[in-house]
């Protein structure tokens, strides 16, 4: 059976404090990088799924902790 | 008085959890592949980092077939203790509310602070028999309201987060066992929560570490009031 592969990224829920992306934040300028705001950290998974149209609830339940946790599920052409 | 206390892969704290409990009754480790408790009266489970933390702290460990019985446990009423990862893991697991966030400051914090008992011990509960008051949760027994614990704070990712209406909630049930004493918040928990417990007071969740303070030698035996507290419920 032919497997799509995807790409999820997750991110901190809007409004949630991100201790890592103020600390690249606040690093930047050292490094003569001006002008940059608004760091958020986050993580990507690439997975290749049998079923994709699972895929949301595999996310909801493992990728990602919906209560502190946006997440976003990109389709990758297998190529 | 049977402890059980769980034993992932990255675990570091189940020794010390052993030895606290060994001190209000008999204690064995339950390996995560155990489906079984073995008949336990009360489950910890201890601080490390399981399973490497992969992904986020306690996600991976909530799967795990001791964890599926654990969660059994609880909802038949059975006193849970999750410090430190385990807390972690039974915010993962949705047997408490919240989650626990990386540091405010992203240091990894390691100190004794002083925890203020909170709400979660104020609700009197009384037997069939009238004749005995106990506190809503078995952790907290021995502890009055607003009494000051020393206890010792060793985490990367501890800050308390719940969404505002959520925090609310679980204030008005009184579900918030523990707070940092004023100016010792650790990591930026909202709230200063340290330590909260599920609805019914069975589960309690807490990033201090009392199996560490059960020894005069390392400072203080604060930590085993929570241990007592359970023992005490179980005869024998």
């Amino acid at each position: 059976m032919a497997k799509t592969r995807a790409r999820v990224l997750i991110r901190p829920k809007e409004g949630i404090l991100d201790p890592q992306g103020k600390a690249v934040e606040q690093a930047l300028p050292a490094l003569g990088f001006e002008g940059i705001g608004h760091v958020r950290v986050g993580r990507m998974v690439e997975l290749e799924a049998a079923d994709p149209e699972r895929l949301p609830e595999l996310c909801e339940k493992l990728l990602a902790n919906p209560l502190i946790e946006d997440f976003e599920i990109e389709h990758v052409d297998g190529g | 008085m049977l402890w059980g206390v769980l034993q992932f892969p990255g675990s570091c704290d189940e020794r010390d959890a052993l030895h606290a409990c060994s001190l209000t009754g008999e204690a064995r480790l339950i390996w995560h592949q155990e489906r079984d408790l073995g008949g336990v009266d009360a489950v910890v489970v201890p601080g490390g980092f399981s399973y490497g933390d992969y992904l986020r702290a306690g996600a991976i460990a909530r799967f795990s077939p001791a964890m599926e019985a654990v969660a059994e446990f609880a909802e038949a009423g059975g006193p849970v203790l999750g410090i430190c990862n385990g807390f972690q893991v039974l915010c993962e697991a949705g047997l408490l509310p919240g989650a626990l966030l990386r540091n405010e400051n992203l240091r990894f914090s390691c100190r004794q602070v002083d925890l203020i008992a909170a709400g979660a011990t104020s609700e009197r509960l009384t037997t069939p028999e009238g004749s005995q008051a106990f506190t809503r949760s078995p952790f907290l027994r021995g502890i009055e309201p607003g009494e000051r614990l020393s206890i010792p704070v060793k985490h990367g990712e501890g800050r308390y987060y719940a969404p505002e209406e959520m925090l609310d909630e679980i204030e008005a049930r009184g579900q918030v066992a523990f707070r940092y004493a004023p100016g010792q918040n650790p990591n930026g928990s909202m709230r200063d929560i340290a330590g909260v417990v599920n609805e019914a007071g069975n589960v309690l969740g807490l990033m201090p570490h009392p199996e560490h303070a059960v020894d005069e030698m390392t400072g203080s035996t604060d930590g085993l009031k929570l241990f007592e507290g359970v023992a005490g419920l179980v005869p024998g």
